[in-house]
């Protein structure tokens, strides 16, 4: 990807596992149905108050990473099929939050 | 000016997107997302390598822009249809260039690459053959595009907006929250600018909200002044393009600008004046 821009690239930014999350307050995950990955749909972060804050498409593996805020936040998964899934998650500097959404 | 002179949906695309005189344009940052499906008959320009200028910050200019279009096949009279990712992020970022440019022939598919791909509507990898044309761009409309002078001097007597998430106005962020921190020098956002997160104007599909709510967002809820002059800005022009598209082509707001220097410009700035904290 560019780092120029403000696009998501499919499944987020990459973060080096070696690196840790640095700095950052990485959420990232998986979502998957019956075992397998989710490869097309979307997730979403949505603040406190509701109020959407970033989307990126999933990637391949069904994968998803947001660089956000400490705090708590709730990721929304949309995909085909009217498929929609929600998950309550606390950011930290420093940390990366994993999480698997099944839908 | 009405939704149907610059908006379509996908219906209307499957049915028309092969139409002689119309040219499907799918519009990415990352354009591994045109390679592994796109909407038939569609050509793809990238963002950044197409759209921008390869040594300094700024656009390709009218002589790239034709040069661009003519081996697209993209004729001068050609009906534009543009859909992209991030709920029409750059879509909206290359319809303001064409408009920039001079072409009128040029329509958004509502709800982008997203409600399509919600919907499991068709996506092909064929790559259409388009004949090369010859292709004439206009001289750039100065009134669609603001620089830092401008905006610095509209603190205080336009509608400045500002379409970042409340962290990045806040100056909390730097950068949206699905990338690195790493952006301008300082956070913040532009005195008196009003911050109106750009996906306030969209539905969870990518959509476009009703003329009525948008009206009541742009005025009632963030306090604008319809009467004034207005710069839309963000983190480098995307987003706030999507809000100009709002602005200026939905609810047919005269005077709206693009400032695409946006925050990575204005936050590395020495001496103009910002402020943190959230937004009143």
């Amino acid at each position: 990807m560019s780092s120029g821009g403000c696009a998501p690239p499919a499944g987020g930014a990459q973060v080096s596992a070696a690196a840790g999350a640095g700095s950052q307050a990485v959420v990232q995950g998986k979502v998957t149905r019956n075992g397998s990955a989710v490869p097309v749909g979307y997730a979403r972060l949505l603040d406190s108050g509701g109020d959407f804050v970033a989307e990126v498409p999933l990637g391949e593996d069904g994968g998803f990473r947001f660089f956000a805020a400490p705090g708590s936040w709730t990721l929304r998964v949309l995909a085909p099929g009217n498929v929609r899934a929600e998950r309550v998650v606390s950011a930290d500097i420093g940390k990366v939050t994993e999480l698997e959404v099944a839908v | 000016m009405s939704r149907s002179d610059v908006l379509v949906d996908a219906d209307w695309v499957e049915a028309h997107g092969g139409d002689p005189g119309v040219v499907l344009v799918e519009v990415d940052e990352d354009t591994s997302a045109y390679d592994k499906g796109h909407i038939r008959n569609a050509v793809k320009i990238d963002w950044k390598a197409d759209l921008q200028d390869p040594v300094r910050r700024d656009f390709v200019d009218k002589a790239g822009f034709e040069a661009l279009l003519s081996e697209r096949g993209i004729a001068d009279d050609d009906t534009v249809i543009l859909y992209g990712g991030n709920n029409n992020w750059f879509a909206a970022y290359a319809y303001w260039y064409f408009r920039l440019y001079g072409h009128d022939r040029v329509k958004l598919l509502d709800g982008g690459r997203k409600k399509w791909e919600l919907e499991s509507r068709e996506l092909v990898t064929d790559v259409p053959h388009r004949e090369k044309t010859s292709y004439h761009a206009r001289e750039q409309d100065s009134s669609l595009r603001a620089f830092r002078d401008e905006v610095v001097a509209s603190i205080g007597n336009k509608n400045l907006v500002d379409v970042r998430s409340p962290d990045e106005f806040a100056g909390r962020l730097l950068a949206p929250a699905h990338l690195p921190q790493e952006s301008a020098q300082r956070g913040g956002h532009i005195p008196t600018a009003k911050n109106v997160p750009w996906s306030k104007a969209a539905e969870e599909d990518g959509t476009f909200k009703s003329d009525d709510a948008l009206r009541a967002l742009y005025g009632d809820e963030a306090g604008l002044d319809f009467g004034r002059d207005t710069i839309a800005y963000c983190r480098i022009g995307e987003r706030s393009a999507h809000t100009w598209f709002v602005l200026h082509e939905l609810l047919g707001q005269p005077n709206v600008k693009n400032y695409d220097g946006s925050w990575t410009e204005y936050g590395s700035l020495v001496g103009v004046p910002i402020e943190v904290g959230d937004g009143k």
